[in-house]
């Protein structure tokens, strides 16, 4: 389970960047993660609860937004769906993953005095 | 300060990033890469389960090799040295990396065992990740590539159950062959699924207690040191 690392790095990278802004408070974070990021939403939630306590991110809230995996052919563009062979019928191309490879961070709200 | 009321509430700013959390690893990933390219080392993040056989193909690639080219390693658990004094006995110099509760390796982890270790002198260096068919498939240690050990008592779909691991995998070690006379595994079916969570499917055949399959893997990796002459 590593998603309490990964919420102690998020952490530390919006404490910087909230000090950058010269923000008191995080008020919103938003996280982008893909299905086949290797990264569990609830279980980042619940580690994001646990660990902002004494962090800039204490009254935050987390939004999580979900982004499917989406597999094309990088010859023909074909969609290739979920459960099929990742190889194109028509190029015979190996398929590309798009989209949703990945946990993104994306946008902080903060408060600036 | 809102200037727009005279309130005295806080302004609130929205700061677009669109930067991967992993960042911070990747940056460090990309330092170790560099390390190994400058000088030439060949390494290669070993993945798979608990008790999939990866020090077992790593002792029975010393075996093969005899001494044709310099290996080292560094192998990760959560306790004990006790991978990392089975590939020294091999022959393969070799470093522990304990994990303490942290379920794989990260890039960071990597670099700190490197400085410690000659690693320049291997030609082939393996890093032996944590047993776990999760966590490490999303950790760039700054590896030349990816291998993922599949023993054939794990279960047809195994690649099915874990796509993002074998999503990243360059190549699958079907470990244990020896045991399938005395079971009912079918390789169609692991093939069939290797080919709908990989989009380059690549799977070798390997037995580390009879060498089967051993000479193939090795050529794998002569061919992709860096100076080689594609085959």
């Amino acid at each position: 389970m590593h998603e309490y690392s990964l919420v102690q790095e998020l952490l530390g990278r919006v404490e910087d960047e909230a000090r950058r802004h010269g923000a008191t408070a995080v008020r919103r974070v938003v996280l982008r993660v893909g299905e086949l990021a290797g990264v569990e939403s609830e279980l980042l939630a619940t580690a994001f609860e646990l660990l902002r306590g004494q962090t800039i991110c204490k009254d935050a809230s987390l939004q999580l937004e979900t982004a499917p995996a989406i597999w094309s052919c990088p010859g023909c563009s074909r969609r290739i769906e979920a459960g099929e062979e990742l190889r194109c019928t028509v190029c015979a191309r190996p398929a590309e993953l798009r989209d949703g490879g990945e946990a993104v961070l994306e946008r902080l709200e903060l408060e600036v005095p | 300060m809102c200037t727009s009321c005279g309130c005295g509430d806080p302004e609130l700013v929205s700061v677009e990033l669109h930067e991967k959390i992993l960042a911070g690893n990747e940056r460090q990933a990309k330092h170790n890469r560099e390390h190994f390219q400058e000088a030439g080392v060949l390494a290669l993040n070993l993945m798979g389960s608990p008790g999939s056989g990866k020090t077992a193909v790593l002792e029975a690639t010393a075996r093969a090799v005899g001494g044709r080219l310099r290996l080292g390693a560094v192998s990760a658990d959560l306790a004990t040295d006790n991978d990392a004094r089975r590939l020294e006995a091999a022959g393969i110099p070799s470093r522990a990396i304990t994990t303490g509760q942290a379920c794989h390796l990260d890039a960071e982890l990597v670099h700190r065992a490197l400085h410690d270790f000659p690693w320049r002198e291997s030609e082939l260096f393996f890093i032996e990740n944590v047993g776990n068919l999760v966590c490490p498939a999303i950790y760039d240690l700054g590896q030349a590539a990816n291998v993922v050990a599949l023993s054939v008592t794990e279960g047809e779909d195994k690649p099915l159950k874990y796509p993002v691991m074998f999503k990243a995998a360059d190549l699958v070690l079907l470990t244990k062959c020896d045991l399938l006379p005395h079971l009912e595994v079918d390789l169609r079916k692991i093939e069939d699924a290797l080919a709908r969570v990989m989009p380059r499917p690549r799977m070798l055949q390997v037995s580390a207690k009879t060498g089967a399959g051993i000479d193939a893997w090795v050529a794998w990796l002569e061919e992709r040191r860096p100076g080689a002459v594609p085959a």
